[in-house]
């Protein structure tokens, strides 16, 4: 699941266990009540997501989404959208501190986030939805195409390419890469720290937010264009 | 005019001919068309590959076709304008990966011709990039600088759209306007084939990948459909 902890005014949530973190409504209804209690904590002032274990997040649970495809895919999708409006959404800047692989939906929460910072080694980005021949919803496009250069989102979504933490670096995709894990994550602290440092005022942050990013939460929020699943999808 | 051909499961479409390859209906029509010939046979290609012959790659629209007959001018730049359009529209909705093997200058619409790809490939040894619109003086309408935006990093937006910097292939690579740079057209068009013979071998669902294109772009696409809906703002100063 997840777990949350307060460094000072930083509050460190660590997407936890040794498996791939996969989205499912439990570990979703899991992370938003931790986003929850950010947002509700009147010193909050900066949140870092980050990872044990080899990966950040391989995205959706698609065996939770196989066991009824009809009914478990949209309340997923619906389920995600809304996680990802909650982390555009909060009060205070965000780093996603990426300490392993992130794919497909587990790349488009570290999308979500301010900042990113990478460690260096054994930690690929992949949107990898186009080799297994799946469609991404508007929404979470919206998302993408607000956080990347124009290069690296063609290379991303029409490449399905597969970046490591110099290359997503040169891309821009991240904002900095470091040695191993450790040394990722007490950046990504630090600059929190930094962040939390500034005082800023909640309300402010987030409408700053909704505004450099036009039209995201509305797309996420909209819950529309169902994510239809074609017959033909290798998984 | 044009050809098409298919080569190692690869359709390349040629601008063909020694001249400037300036866009007038005639020629739209027929890159349409050929354009509606590969979307028919997606199934059977990997990719397609826009070039050139010659020195340019295009320098945009038939200026000297807008001014034919004084008359007609304003009807005529209405008319290019909206079939332009049709064309940018045609190649941002085609059913296969888009790989402009850019062999030579890409002015004003030839610019957008080349932007309106997935990819750009460029020789290395003349040509060159260049949004000519201020030079000239002529508007780029909403659709054009969506695609634009969409494709090109903000950092060069004012160099390239308001001050007409011409952006030869070296350049052109460090800007992220172009994917790779070649010594020749040759080795341009031969490298585009390969990376084309490549994207095949992903064996990509085509439906997938254009709608993922479709609304990777869902932008410029609202943009292209309205201007080819209602008709487009007209070219002054001509």
């Amino acid at each position: 699941m997840c777990s949350l902890e307060k460094r000072g005014r930083v509050y460190v949530l660590t997407l936890s266990g040794e498996g791939d973190h996969r989205f499912n409504p439990s570990t979703i209804d899991n992370i938003a009540a931790a986003l929850k209690e950010v947002q509700d904590s009147p010193d909050a002032g900066a949140l870092v997501t980050t990872n044990e274990g080899r990966y950040f997040s391989n995205g959706l649970d698609i065996q939770w989404i196989s066991q009824n495809p009809d009914a478990h895919l949209s309340t997923i999708r619906i389920k995600f959208e809304n996680l990802l409006a909650s982390f555009m959404r909060l009060g205070v800047p965000t780093i996603a501190a990426i300490r392993g692989h992130a794919a497909a939906g587990g790349f488009i929460l570290a999308l979500a986030h301010d900042y990113r910072f990478m460690k260096g080694d054994r930690s690929v980005l992949y949107m990898s939805e186009l080799d297994h021949g799946m469609k991404l919803p508007r929404s979470l496009m919206a998302v993408v195409r607000s956080k990347l250069l124009p290069a690296a989102s063609r290379d991303v979504v029409l490449g399905a390419g597969k970046f490591s933490a110099q290359t997503a670096l040169e891309g821009r995709i991240v904002d900095s890469v470091y040695a191993d894990s450790a040394q990722t994550l007490e950046a990504a602290i630090s600059e929190a720290q930094k962040l939390a440092s500034r005082g800023w005022k909640k309300s402010i942050y987030s409408e700053l937010r909704l505004g450099v990013f036009p039209g995201v939460v509305e797309e996420l929020d909209a819950h529309r264009d169902p994510y239809l699943f074609p017959a033909s999808a290798k998984l | 005019m044009c050809s098409l051909q298919k080569r190692d499961g690869v359709f390349i479409l040629t601008l063909s001919g020694e001249g400037e390859h300036r866009f007038n209906p005639p020629l739209i029509d027929f890159i349409l068309s050929a354009l509606a010939h590969v979307n028919q046979n997606a199934h059977l290609a990997s990719a397609l590959i826009t070039t050139n012959d010659g020195k340019f790659f295009s320098n945009g629209l038939d200026l000297q076709w807008l001014s034919e007959f004084s008359s007609s001018r304003e009807n005529r730049s209405q008319i290019l304008v909206f079939k332009f359009g049709q064309l940018l529209t045609a190649l941002m909705e085609l059913k296969l990966p888009s790989i402009a093997a850019v062999c030579g200058h890409a002015s004003a619409g030839g610019f957008f011709l080349a932007l309106a790809h997935d990819y750009r490939f460029m020789r290395k040894d003349r040509g060159f990039l260049y949004m000519s619109e201020v030079d000239v003086g002529i508007v780029i309408p909403p659709s054009g600088m969506s695609i634009v935006r969409s494709k090109v990093d903000s950092r060069y937006l004012t160099e390239i759209v308001l001050g007409g910097r011409k952006y030869t292939a070296p350049m052109a690579f460090k800007a992220g306007l172009v994917d790779s740079v070649h010594d020749n057209s040759a080795k341009t068009l031969e490298a585009a084939i390969d990376a084309a013979v490549k994207m095949g071998q992903k064996n990509w669902n085509k439906e997938v990948y254009l709608q993922l294109r479709l609304s990777l772009f869902s932008e410029p696409m609202e943009k292209l459909r309205l201007g080819t809906k209602e008709g487009s703002p007209l070219l002054s100063r001509l």
